[in-house]
């Protein structure tokens, strides 16, 4: 259980650095700028506090803003006059400034800025907590927070020394990295000579690869994910897990000695792990007996803290375990999975696609019904008509009619859409394809048309061999590849491309699938001279998601470094699974 | 070495002064100095004269001219004086001329005669006309003070952040005082006067009598006062022909000296150098010079012309119509070397060295008297500093080889100090050149820091000399070269009579990629000089855009600023772009920009969805995007609309842009959701409860569950619910209400679409095993196993999985057998899986 490193793996750079930094200029602003004492949340209600002084904490939109400008034109209006401070983090915007202007309170309020983009939620995994990236950019549009990609990684150079291998992939991945070398060379010198720390830079677009995070998770930090939902790296366990009447809540990292052990094992072999420690500990417990006076003041003072610390863990995971089994183990979630396993690797469609009707016909779950619905649908290149229609149709009378809005979205973002006949497709094909490599049209962000995006998955599969060829039952206790986090079914994309390009050391030989992706103009490679990167720092790879990682991504990439000897390092916009891109794209009713 | 001190002169014992020609001007002046106004900047600044100050009439040709030149004498500039009557000239600190006028107002050039701004002294000036102005320089940058017409003082601390001061009366002032000054103290400026014997100390606050300490007595009145450079040194010259010398702060008295001479002298000026013990006034009379200091005889020089004393940090500049000189103090160091029979160690080098040039011995017996002292280092140290005092390069030179000979029989001595004095003495004749006319010596220059003679360079516009020092010293870019070549492009670009391709092409050839330039500072100043055009071009090679932005903006060049912003990726900066775009043109041509630039537009169109809903729908329609015009009102029809009609008549809307749209799936269902809303009111009109905004199949569950079936089946007929969904729906409202009776009747009013093993699934999921068991006897073949080990039946779940000789089946059920109770079926299982695999084991063997 819980594989270890390779005795010549790198050390993780020690990034406690960025939560000091992050934890002080925080209190810096709060405390001696602004004098604030006591934090609330933001919520579309008004608010109670008596104090002279209101000071606001939050992203830089429009929603906010306005809810800021009704809680002072309420104060206006009551009379009453008050100090407002809008607190933008990571930066301000233009846009918020007009509106409180427009909202008549430009002059009430005074503003600040806390750029603050990264939050190391754990040794290895570093977040810019932007879910929000995903929706705006892949949906709206909206570039505005590429400029903060490029700021955090031009942060990290400059504590961590430049990185000597970039690689990248994806239209987003493309700007905000050119974004950030515009940046690195106007504040030329200051990275220049530093010794790279970590080697290598992979840059992936969440729009390559969404198969993977539309997939239901089963190692057990996805499955966490999946079913509790785990927020800044940390989690309420509800009554039913922590078999009291009281939630509790639980950080999820590399600190927790059990968690660490199980969070990237496949869920099947977490429950027999868990009750060996559980016998271990009773173990441990039982060496008290027969001991004497002495022994005994040892042990209570040097090992019974950290046995109680272990034995509440182990409780709690415990716990966590029951009550995932309890939803998950039912006959429905393996007709799930085993429907998804016929989905990647494309067989049984029609007996997929009545599953799937049936699934909504049952009102199972509108999340849920979405995600196999865009699963179908990207790994066949579009619903077939009839298919496409009549699954809507269905979904609007269990759903609700609103959720036309989100399937206009779907549409537009490249993940419901429908198959066009041969020959018109084909022709908008190669007029779109036209304008991309036209590169006064690269710029052109509407180029998001669904039309210009096949998803070509079954191809890609083929070409990347995803679908593992498995002679008899997948061993998950002792994983071969990457596809254990999928159960042996399936290597997930993203990861399988890092895997590739990290062993070519650039895109050569990878045409073809770089062409499957719809990302010829997309994919860059950037190496400098290598002379001064020590051979350990070049086994540190950072891999960038922009619009979200999966925890099942994380494992494979970890179970990845562990059999080549590389330490990965992740940054992502925020940790995401398929409930929440599928929220992200849904209407729902104000 | 003889001659070499031929021009020195001893003051006293211990001091000898000197004075050595700068430069012969060759400035062709027609008139006397004496008929203009003159001003000469320190630190070997421009001179400016104003001829014919102070003629009245109006004819042009007796107009005045106000000529400005080098210290070498090279006219920088001339220019008819057109404004008022000058009262007194001045040279701020940096090297801007300001021009005080009768009316207070003071006029600023550039050292070009470029005019800069003006500024006034205040109404009190302008009523009572200026009689005398003092520029003086302080901490804070250069200053003005004005004696006006009512013998009041104004004054200004620093001229670049004007704060006027008018300064206390002083009591009993009826006429103009003999004489006076402006002191800067403690970071505070003072005006000292004089009103015959009495002098006077003005601060803002007050203004208070002060004497001087050991002042002869008899002094009926004060004919000149002069305070040195550095403010700390204060002179007074009497009509008795005796001169007071002591502390600035009149606390204490340094000298005294009568020279019997009760003319009033014409300039008084102090000339002392840094860290000297020696204090010197230099005072200068029509055609005579005298230097007085701390003994009983003074230095007198004859003037064969009329001369213009200018005080220097360590000394003074004479400048006439035919010259240029320098007086100063002697340098210790050079005093040491040159005094005649000196045997300090540096002279003994120099001597040293000269003999061994000659390839005499003797500079070996020099060397050795020197190295038996040792004091070798001292005397390399000597040379070295000596050699910086030296205005001549031949001098400077033998003083650096002597140097350089001694260095070579020294250990350790460190090579910075005298690679320095090469580097600084080279930059130092460089700019004391004839055509550049600097005259900076040693003292003057550290004092002013290259920083600060680079900046004068190019303000002199010398921008090659000004690089080649940069590139000689090795600056680092940015404040070196770089810094220049901004400021050649700036002066560049005023270059009217050239092309703006061609200044664009010349400015970008030059500047390349230099880091620390700014092309939009450049283009800027190119905008500001009306160049709109050439500040585009120039703008094009800036590479930061978010740079381009602003000053396109401010030019309402707005679509290219818009592209711009584009390009640079900072959605911010679009966003600025495009609010200003939206004030500046008209909706029409406003919406037709943003259709050009997508990235643009949905921006915009975020920006609108959630300010400005009725322009995002004229966005769409003007792109007769009825897709998104359809979404829009959708949208209303949740978000803005309570009243049903309104809801309706929005969803109408929707549904006719998305057949528009040739959406007719979107167009159908949105149809549908009208039906279904005008319905729903319906019903809650007849039934009561809730039903708008509920799904279809929520509708029908609740039609159901309220037991309203008839209803229920009427409207799935009329939405044409499929038949399966109308199963799965009944079969779970049923089960909801635990209506078995009604549930079986259902189950048997046709065969099931759905198939039996849901019924078994929900039955169990209510707990209710007998009902269950009644419909797992109907569940097909394929699904009867799992029917069965719902309803726990594992021991005929067992046959039948046996019967099928299903591998999978088997499994399965075997993970159903738990403990004892399914012992025996776990063996039987077991065994079927035994014999199977015993059948089917040959048959590969067999094929």
């Amino acid at each position: 259980m819980a594989f270890p490193h390779r005795p010549d793996a790198p050390e993780l750079p020690d990034f406690s650095m960025l939560k000091r930094l992050a934890r002080d200029q925080l209190i810096y602003l709060l405390e001696q700028q602004h004098e604030v004492d006591k934090l609330y949340k933001v919520e579309n209600k008004p608010a109670l506090s008596s104090s002279e002084q209101l000071c606001f904490l939050v992203r830089p939109r429009i929603k906010n803003m306005r809810y800021i400008a009704s809680l002072v034109n309420a104060d206006k209006l009551a009379g009453r006059t008050r100090k407002y401070k809008v607190i933008f983090s990571p930066q301000k915007f233009y846009a918020c400034e007009m509106v409180l202007e427009e909202e008549g309170i430009y002059g009430d309020v005074s503003c600040d800025e806390w750029a603050f983009s990264l939050l190391p939620l754990d040794v290895d995994l570093l977040s810019m907590e932007l879910p929000e990236f995903f929706r705006d950019y892949f949906l709206e549009g909206d570039q505005r927070w590429i400029n903060t990609v490029a700021q955090a990684l031009h942060l990290l150079s400059t504590l961590y020394g430049p990185f000597p291998n970039c690689y990248g992939i994806g239209r987003c991945a493309k700007m905000a990295y050119e974004l950030w070398r515009n940046l690195e060379e106007e504040e030329d010198g200051e990275t220049k000579g530093r010794r790279p720390e970590i080697g290598h830079i992979f840059l992936l677009d969440r729009d390559v690869d969404f198969v993977t995070a539309l997939c239901s998770q089963v190692v057990y930090e996805g499955l966490v994910d999946d079913t509790f939902r785990i927020k800044c790296g940390s989690v309420d366990f509800g009554p039913e897990v922590t078999s009291s009447d009281k939630s509790l809540k639980v950080l999820l990292n590399a600190e927790d000695k059990v968690f660490n052990e199980i969070r990237n094992e496949h869920f099947s072999n977490v429950f027999g792990f868990l009750s060996q420690k559980a016998r271990n500990l009773q173990a441990q417990y039982d060496r008290r007996r027969g001991m004497d006076i002495k022994q005994m003041k040892n042990f209570v003072s040097q090992e019974l803290k950290g046995l109680k610390q272990e034995h509440r863990l182990l409780s709690l995971h415990i716990g966590a375990c029951e009550s995932i089994m309890k939803k998950k183990t039912k006959q429905d979630f393996q007709e799930l999975i085993k429907t998804e396993h016929a989905l990647l690797e494309g067989f049984n469609i029609r007996e997929s696609t009545s599953y799937i009707e049936e699934h909504i016909d049952r009102q199972v779950s509108p999340i849920e019904s979405l995600r196999l619905m865009c699963l179908l649908s990207i790994t066949e290149n579009g619903l077939i008509p009839k298919d496409y229609r009549s699954l809507k149709t269905q979904y609007l009378q269990s759903y609700g009619p609103e959720h036309l809005l989100t399937f206009s979205n779907l549409r537009r973002a490249g993940l419901l859409t429908e198959q066009a006949p041969g020959d018109t497709l084909t022709a908008v094909e190669s007029k779109v394809s036209k304008l991309v490599t036209d590169k006064a049209a690269g710029k052109i962000t509407d180029a998001f048309s669904s039309l210009a995006k096949r998803s070509n998955f079954r191809a890609i599969s083929k070409k990347l061999n995803l679908i593992p060829r498995v002679d008899g039952e997948y061993d998950l206790k002792v994983p071969r590849d990457m596809a254990y986090v999928f159960s042996g079914a399936y290597v997930p994309l993203s990861c399988r491309i890092i895997e590739q390009v990290l062993e070519r050391r650039s895109w050569q030989g990878l045409d073809e699938v770089v062409r499957l992706l719809n990302c010829s103009d997309f994919a860059f490679t950037d190496m400098t001279k290598e002379d001064k990167a020590s051979s350990e720092s070049l086994r540190l790879i950072l891999v960038v998601f922009l619009g979200g990682c999966t925890f099942s991504e994380i494992s494979a990439l970890r179970f990845l470094g562990r059999e080549k000897g590389y330490r990965f390092i992740f940054l992502t916009t925020a940790v995401t699974n398929s409930a929440r891109l599928m929220e992200a794209m849904s209407e729902v009713k104000a | 070495m003889d001659c070499y001190t031929a021009n020195w002169n001893p003051l006293g014992d211990s001091a000898f002064y000197r004075k050595y020609e700068l430069y012969s001007m060759d400035w062709d002046l027609k008139e006397e100095l004496r008929d203009c106004l003159v001003a000469a900047a320190p630190y070997g600044g421009p001179i400016a004269l104003l001829r014919n100050p102070w003629r009245k009439e109006k004819a042009a040709s007796v107009r005045p001219v106000l000529d400005i030149y080098s210290a070498s004498g090279m006219p920088l500039a001339s220019l008819l004086w057109k404004s008022g009557p000058v009262v007194s000239l001045g040279w701020s600190a940096e090297e801007e001329l300001l021009c005080v006028q009768e009316d207070g107002a003071v006029l600023v050039y550039g050292l070009h005669g470029d005019f800069r701004r003006h500024f006034s002294m205040g109404n009190e000036v302008l009523q009572n006309r200026v009689l005398d102005a003092r520029i003086f320089h302080t901490e804070f940058g250069s200053g003005v003070a004005i004696l006006t017409g009512a013998h009041r003082f104004t004054l200004s601390a620093n001229v670049g952040d004007l704060k006027l001061r008018r300064m206390p009366e002083v009591p009993g002032l009826q006429s103009a005082p003999s004489c006076w000054t402006a002191l800067c103290q403690d970071r505070v400026a003072h005006i000292l006067l004089a009103v015959g014997p009495d002098l006077y100390l003005l601060d803002h606050a007050a203004c208070s009598a002060v004497t001087p300490p050991g002042l002869a007595p008899g002094v009926s009145s004060f004919l000149q006062m002069a305070v040195s450079f550095t403010y700390r040194h204060l002179a007074l010259f009497t009509d008795t022909g005796y001169i007071w010398m002591g502390t600035a702060s009149l606390k204490e008295k340094l000298c005294e000296f009568n020279c019997n001479i009760r003319a009033p002298p014409k300039q008084m000026v102090w000339c002392s150098r840094p860290r000297s013990k020696e204090r010197a006034v230099v005072v200068a009379w029509e055609r005579r010079l005298m230097v007085v200091g701390d003994a009983p005889e003074s230095i007198q020089f004859v003037l064969d012309e009329d001369s213009y004393l200018v005080p220097e940090l360590d000394g003074v500049r004479i400048f006439s119509r035919s010259t240029h000189e320098f007086l100063h103090e002697v340098p210790a160091a050079s005093e040491e070397i040159f005094k005649i029979a000196s045997m300090a160690p540096g002279a003994l080098l120099l001597e040293a060295q000269k003999e061994y040039e000659k390839e005499s011995q003797k500079a070996d017996e020099y060397l050795r008297e020197i190295q038996e002292l040792g004091q070798l280092t001292q005397a390399v140290q000597q040379c070295i500093e000596a050699a910086g005092h030296e205005h001549q390069p031949d001098m400077q030179k033998s003083l650096l080889r002597a140097a350089s000979f001694g260095k070579c029989f020294l250990d350790r001595f460190p090579p910075d100090s005298f690679v320095h004095m090469c580097q600084d003495l080279r930059v130092l004749n460089a700019v004391r050149d004839y055509h550049i006319g600097i005259p900076l010596t040693y003292s003057q220059y550290k004092q002013l820091t290259i920083q600060v003679l680079l900046d004068r360079l190019v303000l002199r516009r010398l921008y090659p000399l000004a690089i080649q020092i940069c590139e000689y010293l090795r600056l680092p870019e940015v404040q070196g070269v770089s810094r220049i070549l901004a400021h050649w492009a700036c002066y560049k670009v005023q270059q009217k009579d050239v092309s703006d391709e061609d200044v664009a092409r010349a400015i970008n050839q030059k500047l390349g990629d230099t880091p620390g330039v700014s092309y939009s500072d450049i283009a800027a100043r190119a905008y500001g000089c009306g160049r709109t055009e050439l500040a585009i071009k120039l703008l094009e090679y800036e590479p930061r855009s978010g740079e381009q932005v602003p000053l396109l903006l401010k030019m309402k060049r707005s679509k290219l600023a818009l592209s711009k912003a584009i390009e640079s990726g900072d959605t911010d900066l679009v966003f600025t772009v495009l609010l200003h775009l939206k004030n500046e043109l008209n909706r029409g041509d406003f919406f037709m920009t943003l259709r050009n630039q997508p990235m643009a537009l949905s921006l915009y169109r975020q920006f609108c969805k959630h300010q400005e809903l009725e322009t995002l729908k004229d966005l769409y329609n003007q792109d007769d995007n009825h897709q998104e015009l359809g979404s829009f009102h959708i949208r209303a029809s949740y978000a803005a609309e309570e009243r049903i009609e309104g809801r309706v008549a929005a969803l109408q809307t929707a549904a006719d842009a998305f057949y528009k749209a040739k959406n007719e799936f979107a167009a159908k269902a949105t149809e549908d959701q009208m039906r279904l809303l005008r319905l729903q009111r319906r019903l809650e009109d007849e039934l009561g409860g809730q039903f708008l905004d509920l799904s279809l199949h929520d509708t029908v569950t609740t039609l159901i569950l309220g037991g309203h079936n008839k209803r229920a089946e009427q409207l799935a007929r009329d939405f044409r619910i499929p038949d399966k969904r109308l199963w799965w729906l009944k079969l779970t409202a049923l089960a909801d209400l635990e209506d078995w009776e009604e549930l079986e009747k259902f189950s048997k009013s046709k065969k099931s679409p759905i198939g039996y093993l849901p019924f078994v699934e929900i039955c169990m999921k209510q707990h209710n095993k007998y009902e269950a068991k009644k419909y797992a006897s109907r569940v097909g073949p394929e699904q009867k196993v799992k029917a069965l080990l719902l309803v726990g039946d594992v021991a005929q779940a067992a046959d039948v999985a046996i019967e099928h000789r299903n591998e999978a089946e088997l499994s399965l059920v075997l993970s159903h057998c738990t403990g004892a109770t399914d012992g025996a079926t776990a063996d039987k299982i077991q065994r079927a899986r035994a014999q199977a695999q015993k059948k089917r084991k040959p048959q590969p063997e067999g094929a």
